[in-house]
């Protein structure tokens, strides 16, 4: 690449070698040279300490997460202590609070999500790397991502008008009837058809978290080496085989990393899952049945907390959210990590 | 014998196939599905007033306006303030401390608060910001999305730099280039296109959140621009007027959420076909 003179960037520096070359023995150029070099190295650091300071205030931000949620969270604690978690209660008119109502909704319905958004994850995946003609895999591909894309408000708003009605007329109902008379399942699947419930909100959210497994399992597919496909083809393995036998046990950590990391969204979804879950504070047997979960609960209930107690119980609420996907998603990126490091391999 | 394992395996694979084949249609059928709801009710209750009129008490007439203008300030502010801290952080990861052990750890907490719930972030601004100023404002909103911007240009900075290859960075440094220098005017230029793509996506993210700012910027029936006070922004107001029982606040809630979903596709379109055009 040739620049003009005029135009290159580099040309201060540049100005100060040339001088030196030139003019070896005159003192001025020397003095230039020295001007040039002293100044270039001041900027040099201070340029080098606004990066580390950036990175640092990254880390400041994290600390600040946590010490704020501490912080904002020790009434509630000093109050109920770690009874917070296994008690079912929530009445604010009382000021009793115990967040077991909130932990068992925000587990069950990404529960439900996972069970759904794996296998259709990673199915999608397989189909994009393996089954799908060639010119139509670029616009699939990013057909899914777009689910990614779409905002945590539109699928609330979308599940509660349009996904919240068909699902009870079309699925809820049917499904109740049917099952009434099975022992375990009708409990499971009892009570009135709402259309908005846990098991709602659980299957929206596998939608959302869909592409996020299916573009990791995508990507680590690609790096299983075709040499292994090829050998198991030329045994004489069917596709299934190949992908089963083959394939997943390759990369199963990275896959395994790609749902962990799909579930730590999961665990924290608010929006979409405070549209559609019910806003019910009780454990119902029913997956039918609305209930809540620790961030629906947050969004619905922070602005209009009354008294400190309620405020700092809500806080002690998202910090127990935070910290378990602090550990979901720590351990997603361990998985991710030792997939990424075998890659060079 | 033979005949019915040979049977059975292709039957399995045939299985398999279908399978296949079903998720993705079933991943294609929910965006179809979503797509159609938002340009069905969303198209319909477009109007110019959108755009000129504030939002209306219920039964009367309106638009969204103070929402279109809190969001688009918080979300400039939050720009312009998260993205000079994530470029220098990835910077800093990519081309000062690749191995060494503070990055490692500025590389896992970062890809966690990239995760982290955003209502999360939402009490955290909460706690830092609102409460010692004691009342909810727009500057709280703009934080909240900033600490959301952040880990997001942070992220693309450091993918973008790594591809840069280390050959530029010898040649420019051969020349006697500073470090600072040769990061300036040769590898930020060389990943330009990829750091745009990581603040578009940075911005279709925060223009839908929600969550953080429901108890940050709170919102305001006023129209209003002072960063100082509450302010109303689209997502949040799209989801008070939906768990509204109004019908007419329904309508606005579907022309926002179109109008919301339409930014966001577009910015990420935008963006993937920036990544596209680079390598």
């Amino acid at each position: 690449m040739f620049v003009a003179w005029d135009q290159c960037e580099l040309r201060p520096f540049l100005r100060g070698i040339l001088l030196t070359d030139i003019s070896l023995n005159e003192p001025s150029a020397l003095t230039a040279r020295a001007e040039t070099a002293r100044r270039g190295s001041a900027g040099d650091t201070r340029f080098r300490y606004i990066a580390l300071a950036a990175a640092i205030a990254v880390l400041v931000i994290f600390a600040g997460v946590i010490a704020s949620l501490i912080v904002g969270a020790w009434p509630s604690f000093k109050e109920f202590g770690f009874s917070f978690i296994w008690t079912e209660v929530w009445k604010p008119t009382k000021d009793k609070f115990g967040a077991l109502g909130l932990i068992y909704g925000t587990l069950v319905t990404s529960i439900i999500a996972m069970v759904i958004a794996v296998p259709v994850g990673i199915g999608i995946a397989i189909f994009l790397t393996d089954l799908c003609p060639r010119p139509l895999r670029r616009p699939i591909g990013i057909a899914v991502e777009l689910l990614a894309g779409i905002p945590s408000i539109i699928y609330g708003i979308w599940g509660l008008f349009v996904f919240a009605p068909w699902f009870q007329e079309h699925v809820e109902g049917p499904v109740i009837d049917s099952l009434a008379n099975v022992p375990v399942l009708s409990t499971l699947f009892g009570g009135a058809p709402f259309g908005i419930g846990v098991f709602t909100a659980g299957l929206i959210v596998s939608i959302m978290i869909l592409p996020f497994i299916s573009a990791i399992t995508r990507d680590v597919l690609e790096t299983v080496p075709s040499v292994l496909k090829e050998a198991s083809y030329g045994l004489g393995s069917t596709s299934w085989e190949v992908m089963w036998r083959v394939c997943l046990p390759f990369c199963s950590t990275g896959v395994v990393g790609g749902c962990m990391l799909a579930l730590g969204r999961a665990l924290g979804e608010t929006m979409a899952v405070t549209f559609v879950i019910g806003n019910a504070h009780k454990i119902s047997p029913s997956l039918f049945d609305p209930g809540t979960s620790i961030s629906a609960t947050i969004a619905n209930e922070f602005s209009e907390a009354t008294t400190p107690l309620y405020t700092a119980s809500l806080i002690e609420a998202g910090l127990l959210l935070f910290v378990i996907t602090f550990i979901v998603l720590a351990c997603a990126q361990m998985m991710l990590r030792r997939m990424e490091a075998g890659k060079g391999k | 014998m033979n005949q019915t394992l040979y049977l059975r395996r292709r039957i399995t694979n045939y299985l398999f196939i279908a399978f296949s084949l079903g998720t993705a249609l079933f991943g294609l059928v929910w965006l179809g599905f979503i797509l159609f709801a938002l340009l069905k009710d969303g198209i319909s209750s477009l109007s110019p007033d959108l755009f000129t009129m504030p939002t209306p008490p219920p039964g009367s007439k309106g638009g969204l306006s103070n929402a279109i203008i809190g969001s688009v300030m918080m979300s400039v502010a939050a720009v312009v303030v998260g993205t000079p801290i994530g470029l220098f952080a990835g910077t800093y990861l990519a081309e000062y401390a690749r191995h060494g052990r503070l990055a490692f750890v500025v590389r896992f907490v970062n890809d966690i608060l990239l995760s982290a719930p955003s209502i999360i972030i939402g009490l955290f601004i909460y706690e830092i910001v609102v409460v010692p100023m004691g009342h909810f404002s727009g500057w709280a909103g703009a934080a909240a999305l900033a600490v959301i911007v952040v880990p997001v240009v942070v992220r693309t900075t450091e993918n973008m730099l790594l591809l840069v290859p280390n050959g530029l960075r010898e040649a420019a440094s051969a020349l006697g280039a500073p470090k600072s220098f040769v990061i300036k005017s040769v590898t930020w230029k060389a990943a330009q296109a990829g750091i745009m793509t990581g603040v578009l996506l940075a911005v279709a993210r925060i223009s839908g959140e929600t969550a953080p700012l429901l108890f940050t910027a709170l919102g305001n029936t006023q129209p209003s621009t002072n960063m100082n006070a509450p302010i109303a922004s689209l997502p949040v107001v799209i989801a008070q007027y939906a768990l509204s029982p109004y019908e007419d606040w329904h309508t606005l809630a579907w022309a926002g959420a179109l109008l919301v979903t339409a930014t966001v596709l577009t910015l990420s379109i935008l963006a993937r076909v920036l990544e596209k055009k680079r390598t």
